[in-house]
């Protein structure tokens, strides 16, 4: 890999609290190396704003290593920038070449109010996961694991499912905001395994309806969410849950 | 003398006797008391979970945006149980020895053994929950080994076993929540333990979005925060890994215990800048098939596949035929170290070797060819069969790899350097899981116990888990059995007051210094006195020199530091200023530690002793000890010893030739 430095401009999203308005405010950086993350582009900028005595942009991250779902930006119209399957904290700067205005926001949904400059309040995720999305079990219920053999078709895809980081790019996508591939993820990892079948039903019914409470759009097939999720989710997820769903209706009209 | 209070009896006896004779609080009144847990890792979300199904009301904390994040999420490769389910010779005692061994027999027999005991039942229950483990065709679980043994009892889910542990934790805390039994306080950071009448009996806390302190009360605190190998400013802990609230803990009276067994993690991608911000471990998993080796010629500068098989050495597999690239961390770490600064590395750098998967490419796609019936496979079949297989085992990892470093592992040999991974000391504990403050208690990777010098992979994960879910419920309730009778106690007593006012009081001095230096780069010059004087070797005169470097950055950090905003905002920079600050006292009490413990064991490698053939030599004459570390004030610290006593196992010379 050849490395080069680079010169670029920043438009970056800034926005004190969820109560004022916010706006594009624009920044240079120069001689960024090819080989450092997004992120540490933003670490060599926000150092420069702090001995400057200005105020260093916001943004949430923890593992930089694209698995917490924490980091959330959006980069010239894209969650989490240009790279397929990517996380923004693995996005690397040879992404870009010298000379490129890049533009950052964060995610825009009414359901994600923003808390300050990149970072948004996505707590509607948790609580979409408080309606159902567990196995009741408590502490020493268990039998044991190879009791349960299951068809490994379906763990695998149970695990594919799983692999969802909770990040909300999907979201972001979504012209209308909708959350229906992070739900359909959850819905699919558990339908999928036996363990999970006894609440099957009542799952998918009470965490459609907190998605509705919370306040994301409904789902029109655009398949924005595919293409933006780091962890490659399927839409085939989201016919699945359309499926429980279904079956979870005709069960109760009885 | 520190009183560990391990049940009497036999070894395999203890926890049984334990759970037969502790005592017991009866529904009605679990529902009357209430539990602290700081932190949502595998070790606080099992526990949050368990306690609050148990009936107790339970507030949990976290500093992220929601409990699913805590680092846990990271972990890679597996987690271990003495299951037994390849019939390959394992048991709970081989789990309990190999444990005590890899540790270089620093750890306590009791607590490892209830460990290994406990093991079988994690894994059971988190099938239970949903957690989608890697299985065979069969439908059956499936296996892999990992460093420092000879069987394989390691389950994984790909390369994320630690997404998934975590998430069937979480959705059992958050199915806690929802029933009432768990108020969950996400983006909060404790930042003080209330300590009234020798009892924990609350904590203060930031509201990360508000900026304002706020106070809980608990009958017991519980603190499951984590490991804190930031302290050496690059790790592979996440960027917010940190050692507060356990620091906070400690200073309010909890004993520091082996602060200078940190592991060092021979897989890692090397640095590559000034600008790094972390670094990321390659899991050990990939030892299972891959191999190590550099070239057999001083600084050669020929690329890896110009390099021919005569004139590559394959050091692990040279120096430790029975484990080969399976020996433990701490000894794959340092014969890294060893070729490097003997100048046989590679890479710009010269501080990286390889692992090198083109071997075991070859052997899976000849076996895949094999299963599809194709009796004379091309070379290209066999490569691209072979890439396939590696890819199901470790695909995620080899993307990762590609997306830092723009190099494509299935064809050029990854390279990799040591790097700091995980954190053996702690907070001291009991068999109970107790601090040195009463209703204080320490889980996971923030206490001390089960590890000792050394821990083995996939070991984390198992103490996580069997802490929160089978360990705590039981202990706790020991205790609590004679709290029934305490009333809540309102957050206006004066212990919380005066807790909350010097919280107050350190957040405007950090804000009134407005110096010059950032608090990354104070964080940064931590790292770099820690890692060359207290990282993979050690010896006495750098020691000395290292505190003294501390302290002076001590002062120049509380003089010098320029932290922007304000306090009543959402201000990370200021969060980190307290986390760096904390760091800096424990990187001084880590080198105080390092240079007391004048011998090696396990990760801890003072250059004055060790074998002839360079591995850590141990003084158990004079340091079959844990050193339990009691702050007095600023630099000053009293040592406690606890005497460990081995019952069952011998200690020896560790070997894994
Ligand atoms: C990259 C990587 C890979 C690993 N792979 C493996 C593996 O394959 N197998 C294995 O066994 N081990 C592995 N480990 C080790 C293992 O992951 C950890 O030891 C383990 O997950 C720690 O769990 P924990 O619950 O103790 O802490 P964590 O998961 O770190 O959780 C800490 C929690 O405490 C909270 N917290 C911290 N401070 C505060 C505060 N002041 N106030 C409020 N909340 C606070 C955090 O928000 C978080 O919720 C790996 C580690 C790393 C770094
Ligand atoms: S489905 Fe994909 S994009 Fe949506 S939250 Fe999960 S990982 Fe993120
Ligand atoms: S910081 Fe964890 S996924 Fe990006």
């Amino acid at each position: 890999m050849e490395h080069y430095n680079m010169n670029l401009t920043l438009k970056v999203w800034r926005q004190r609290n969820s109560k004022e308005k916010g706006r594009f405010e624009t920044y240079k950086v120069e001689n960024i190396s090819s080989e450092m993350s997004f992120l540490e582009m933003f670490d060599v900028l926000n150092d420069r704003l702090i001995t400057e005595g200005k105020d260093p942009i916001a943004f949430d991250h923890d593992c930089r290593e694209g698995i917490c779902g924490m980091c959330s930006m959006y980069i010239n119209g894209k969650p989490h920038g240009p790279w397929k399957a990517n996380t923004v904290c693995q996005l690397h700067m040879r992404a870009f070449k010298d000379g490129d205005t890049i533009v950052v926001e964060p995610w825009r949904a009414k359901a994600f109010p923003v808390i300050k400059d990149l970072v948004v309040d996505r707590s509607a995720f948790d609580r979409i996961i408080q309606a159902g999305g567990f196995i009741s079990v408590n502490t020493g219920n268990a039998v044991d694991a190879n009791a349960i053999p299951i068809e490994k078709e379906n763990a695998d895809k149970s695990f594919a499912a799983a692999a969802c980081i909770g990040c909300g790019a999907c979201v972001a996508a979504c012209k209308n905001s909708s959350a229906m591939l992070f739900v359909a993820a959850k819905v699919s990892h558990l339908a999928l395994l036996p363990q999970g079948s006894p609440e099957r039903k009542t799952r998918v019914v009470s965490m459609i309806n907190q998605m509705d409470k919370e306040g994301f759009g409904a789902c029109t097939f655009t398949n924005a969410c595919e293409a933006a999720c780091p962890k490659e989710i399927l839409v085939t997820n989201i016919a699945r849950l359309n499926h429980e769903y279904m079956m979870a209706s005709f069960e109760s009209d009885k | 003398m520190l009183d560990a209070k391990i049940p009497k009896g036999k070894l395999e006896d203890k926890w049984t006797e334990y759970k037969g004779h502790c005592k017991l609080v009866n529904p009605a009144n679990k529902r009357k008391l209430e539990i602290i847990v700081v932190g949502t890792g595998l070790a606080g979300a099992s526990a949050a979970a368990s306690l609050g199904e148990l009936g107790y009301k339970v507030k949990a904390f976290c500093f992220q945006d929601s409990p699913r994040r805590a680092h846990s999420i990271a972990a890679q490769g597996g987690i271990n149980a003495a299951k037994n389910y390849q019939n390959d010779g394992d048991s709970i005692f081989r789990l309990f020895y190999d444990t005590i061994k890899g540790g270089d027999y620093r750890s306590r027999e009791g607590n490892v053994y209830r460990l290994a005991e406990v093991s079988a039942n994690i894994i059971d229950q988190c099938v239970a929950q949903g957690v989608p483990f890697a299985r065979e065709y069969g439908g059956l679980l499936s296996n892999r080994s990992f460093g420092g043994v000879q069987v394989q009892r390691t389950f994984y889910a790909a390369g994320q076993t630690g997404q998934q542990l975590l998430i069937g934790a979480y959705q059992a805390l958050e199915r806690q929540v929802a029933l009432g039994n768990v108020t969950m306080y996400t983006r909060h950071e404790m930042l003080d333990v209330v300590v009234i009448d020798g009892k924990a009996r609350g904590i203060v806390c930031r509201n990360l979005i508000t900026g304002e302190l706020e106070r809980f009360f608990g009958h017991a605190v519980v603190l499951c925060t984590g490991g804190y190998g930031n302290v050496f400013y690059l790790s592979t802990n996440a960027m917010g890994c940190n050692v507060t609230a356990i620091w906070k803990a400690h200073k309010k009276g909890a004993y520091f215990a082996n602060p200078c067994f940190t592991q060092i993690h021979p897989t890692c991608i090397p640095v590559s800048g000034d600008y790094q911000s972390k670094l990321t471990l390659m899991s050990e998993s990939l030892r299972n098939d891959g191999r190590i080796w550099v070239p057999k010629k001083q600084n050669d500068t020929r690329k890896a596949n110009e390099i021919p098989e005569e004139e590559r050495d394959y050091y692990l597999e040279r120096r430790y035929p029975a484990y080969g690239n399976l020996v433990p961390r701490d000894v794959a770490s340092r014969a890294a170290k060893e070729r490097c600064d003997a100048g046989y590395g590679v890479g710009t750098s010269k501080q990286a070797v390889y692992l090198d998967y083109a071997s075991a490419i070859q052997r899976y796609g000849k076996a895949e060819a094999h299963k599809h019936g194709i009796d004379n496979p091309s070379p290209e079949q066999i490569k691209q069969m072979g890439d396939e297989a590696v890819k199901e085992k470790y695909g995620n990892l080899f993307d990762m790899y590609e997306k830092i470093t723009g190099e494509n592992p299935y064809e050029v040999p990854m390279r990799i350097y040591p790097a700091v991974h995980y954190t053996m000391g702690g907070l001291w504990v009991d068999y109970e899981l107790m601090t040195s403050v009463k209703g204080l208690y320490a889980l996971g990777e923030c206490n001390y116990s089960d590890h000792g010098a050394n821990r083995l992979g996939a070991s984390a994960l198992m103490q996580g888990l069997a802490d929160g879910y089978f360990v705590i419920p039981y202990t706790i309730g020991n205790y609590l059995a004679d709290e029934i009778r305490t009333p809540v106690i309102p957050t206006t007593h004066p212990a919380f007051e005066e807790t909350e006012k010097n919280v107050a009081e350190r957040i405007n001095k950090l804000m009134n210094i407005q110096g010059t230096e950032t608090v990354e780069s104070l964080h940064k010059r931590l790292g770099k006195i820690m890692w060359d004087k207290c990282g993979m070797s050690r010896n006495a005169e750098g020691l000395k020199e290292a505190i003294e470097e501390i302290r002076a950055l001590k002062k120049e950090f509380w003089s010098n530091v320029k932290i922007p905003g304000s306090v009543d905002e959402f201000n990370p920079e200021l969060d980190k200023a307290g986390r760096v600050a904390d760091f800096i006292e424990l990187g001084e009490l880590t080198c105080i530690d390092a240079l007391q413990r004048d011998e090696s064991c396990g990760a801890h490698f003072r250059e004055d002793h060790q074998t002839p053939e360079g591995e850590a030599l141990r003084d158990d004459a004079n340091f079959m000890y844990v050193s339990a570390w009691q702050w007095k004030s600023n630099d000053e610290w009293e040592l406690h010893k606890e005497d460990l006593v081995y019952e069952e196992v011998h200690p020896t010379q560790r070997s894994y030739k």
